[in-house]
């Protein structure tokens, strides 16, 4: 509280009255809906989630001994080690290729369109009007065997049979998650790139760079938090994605996710698919953390 | 006097330019040279295109018309990275992602110097902006004043045949502004390169400069020096705009002996040799200016001047070492504005008190 606070106070209140007339009080009693509805919604199953997976799946009771088999099965079974790692490298290489592909349009919408920037943040947004699920299916159509795709290089002779490494695969699981977090990746590193003062990059013209080793030495520097907010974004949520993979991804394609959901469900063991689901969200943690170390090096500045 | 034809070698000629911004005129055809190791200005109010001018020699734009030439070479087409100039920018724009001395560093990395050979350049850059030993340090960590100094070592590092300053002290406060102007003075003579100052700031002109272009709206309206721009300004907008200046309207009524006879009015008739009207002059009705300090308060009977007029003080602002008095002359409905130095025993006057002004033929400047 601070001085001014004090001040204006009648003789010592009793600490109750003080909390609740307080700054802090005030504070606490406007973000308390939303607190309250992190606490049931957020904490509470996590902490459910948490338990269960130092519990065992006893037929259709859970035996409630504590115990970290089911850890130790998480990290030793051969199957869900080359799930967990093919998630981490499918949400890798779509983190990469969004990421890759959104820096050009949001260097174009931010360095060379002048009038109407907001209409073409709004056309970056156009994907989101339709479902997620339509679109998993129109890539369907496009990947597909006689899909889209095929049927045109198959037209014009490009190939003799239809191309088959393009559906039900982790390529095509690349291919619709990149397409679908796009927009994700395109707006944090365009706020990045817009914030960029024009005359640093008129400074570094001035001190002798060419276009391409000013883009090196300032423009992608200063614009990498906001790429590794875009990576951050993009990464983990699609660690833990299971509709795309069950869609597009075939038997090679599945995912980490795609086996916690057999655990609760099919499978009846809760208490594994919370080993399971608890494992890949440290794992997710550990590397979100490497990239907010990386992000503040670059925001520190100097050094 | 002092002698106003530039001397030296032209480093920088500019050929009637012209920049249009779609179909506003930012520059409306600027001519004119900038001697090599000159100080020279370009002064002017906002909008009037010095900034423009700057920015074209810079290289960042492209005049619409016109040629410009550094060092004898035609400048059309060659990209800001590989002219001879360096520019210290309003905004500093100092790289918030490197520390000072990568900063310094950040041109001589082209060139491909050495580490050791860098490290002495950077060092010796900073010493001279007085930042010795400060090369660690973040660059969110300067102050105004030190990151206005970085900027400056790192356009000085490149020893550039010219430095373009653009408003480079605006942002700092009067005192630390008034120090910078002496050592970028100082500076300037030490290094001898050519220095290019965008200022709006008439007095840091006047301070700085071995030469001034006055601009508005797009165009010179004088390029001379500190002295004669003060002295001897062409027009009533040049005159206004450095320093103070009382203007009186006036008549030409002949010309005999190679005098122009004028009819002032509030002083009455003066005849003045044609170097008072450096700017030509007009027929029938003009304008003569008089600096304040040319005008004179005569405080007793015996004081005697070449012309002497009878007026009453409207107004007086005592400034410790000088008084500035409005005065209202007979004839004239605007006050003239006299300065006296306050010396020992001459009293101070009040509204109200009449008052003798006495004047000299020299101090008038006829103005187109």
């Amino acid at each position: 509280m601070s001085r001014a606070d004090a001040g204006a106070m009648p003789a010592r209140p009793s600490g109750i009255r003080r909390l609740l007339r307080g700054e802090a009080a005030q504070g606490l009693v406007l973000v308390s809906p939303t607190f309250l509805y992190a606490l049931l919604l957020l904490a509470a199953p996590l902490t459910l989630v948490l338990l269960i997976s130092f519990w065992t799946q006893d037929y259709l009771e859970l035996d409630r001994t504590f115990t970290t088999a089911n850890y130790a099965e998480a990290w030793s079974d051969p199957l869900y080690r080359l799930l967990m790692g093919r998630s981490l490298v499918i949400s890798g290489v779509v983190t990469l290729t969004t990421v890759l592909l959104a820096y050009p349009i949001a260097y174009f919408v931010a360095f060379h369109v002048e009038r109407n920037k907001a209409l073409w943040i709004f056309l970056i947004t156009i994907p989101f009007w339709t479902s997620y699920l339509l679109r998993v299916f129109l890539w369907k159509v496009i990947l597909g065997y006689n899909g889209v795709l095929n049927s045109a290089l198959l037209g014009l002779g490009l190939v003799d049979q239809p191309l088959t490494f393009l559906l039900y695969n982790a390529n095509a699981v690349v291919i619709t998650l990149a397409h679908a977090w796009a927009p994700f990746a395109i707006l944090p590193i365009y706020v990045a790139l817009a914030k960029i003062d024009r005359s640093l990059l008129e400074a570094a013209e001035d001190l002798g760079d060419g276009p391409l080793r000013r883009f090196w030495r300032v423009t992608l520097p200063l614009s990498m938090p906001g790429v590794i907010a875009a990576a951050l974004i993009v990464f983990i949520p699609t660690v833990g994605d299971y509709v795309t993979p069950r869609l597009v991804g075939g038997t090679d394609g599945l995912m980490i996710a795609n086996m916690i959901q057999v655990q609760f469900g099919k499978a009846n063991n809760a208490p594994l698919g919370a080993a399971l689901a608890v494992s890949a969200m440290a794992i997710v943690a550990a590397i979100s953390l490497v990239f907010l170390w990386l992000n503040r090096r670059f925001t520190r500045g100097g050094g | 006097m002092t002698d106003d034809r530039p001397r030296g070698r032209a480093l920088i000629e500019l050929d009637r330019v012209e920049k249009r911004f779609d179909e506003v005129a930012a520059l409306k055809g600027v001519s004119g040279s900038i001697m090599e190791g000159e100080f020279f200005s370009l002064l002017g109010p906002s909008g009037c295109g010095k900034t423009t001018l700057l920015r074209l020699i810079a290289g960042f734009d492209e005049p619409t018309r016109g040629a410009i030439a550094i060092d004898g070479k035609p400048m059309a087409g060659v990209p800001a990275n590989l002219r001879p100039t360096n520019m210290v920018f309003q905004s500093y724009a100092i790289f918030p992602h490197l520390d000072v001395a990568q900063n310094v560093a950040y041109g001589l990395r082209r060139l491909r110097l050495g580490r050791e050979e860098t490290a002495r350049r950077v060092e010796e850059a900073l010493g001279m902006v007085d930042l010795a030993g400060y090369g660690k340090r973040a660059a969110h960590a300067l102050s105004g004043g030190q990151r206005q100094r970085v900027a400056l070592a790192r356009a000085l590092v490149m020893r550039p045949r010219v430095l373009l300053l653009d408003e480079p002290l605006s942002a700092l406060d009067k005192k630390l502004r008034e120090q910078m102007q002496v050592e970028l003075r100082r500076l300037q003579r030490a290094v001898g390169i050519t220095f290019i100052l965008v200022t709006h700031d008439q007095e840091e002109a006047l301070i700085m400069s071995d030469r001034i272009a006055v601009m508005f709206d797009g165009e010179i309206a004088q390029l001379a020096s500190p002295e004669t721009l003060y002295r001897r300004p062409v027009d009533r907008r040049v005159a206004s705009f450095i320093g103070v200046m009382n203007f009186f309207d006036a008549r030409v009524t002949g010309e005999s002996a190679g005098l122009i006879e004028l009819d002032v009015a509030g002083l009455g008739p003066v005849a003045i040799p044609p170097e008072q009207a450096p700017g030509g002059r007009n027929a029938a009705g003009t304008t003569v200016g008089i600096r304040p300090e040319m005008l004179t308060l005569l405080f007793s009977d015996t004081e005697r001047a070449e012309h002497e007029v009878s007026g009453e003080v409207v107004d007086a602002v005592y400034y410790g070492d000088m008084t500035y008095y409005d005065l209202k002359l007979p004839g004239t409905e605007r006050p003239a504005t006299v300065s006296m130095r306050n010396t020992a025993g001459r009293p101070v006057l009040r509204p109200g008190d009449p008052a003798r002004v006495g004047w000299g033929r020299e101090s008038v400047i006829l103005l187109a």
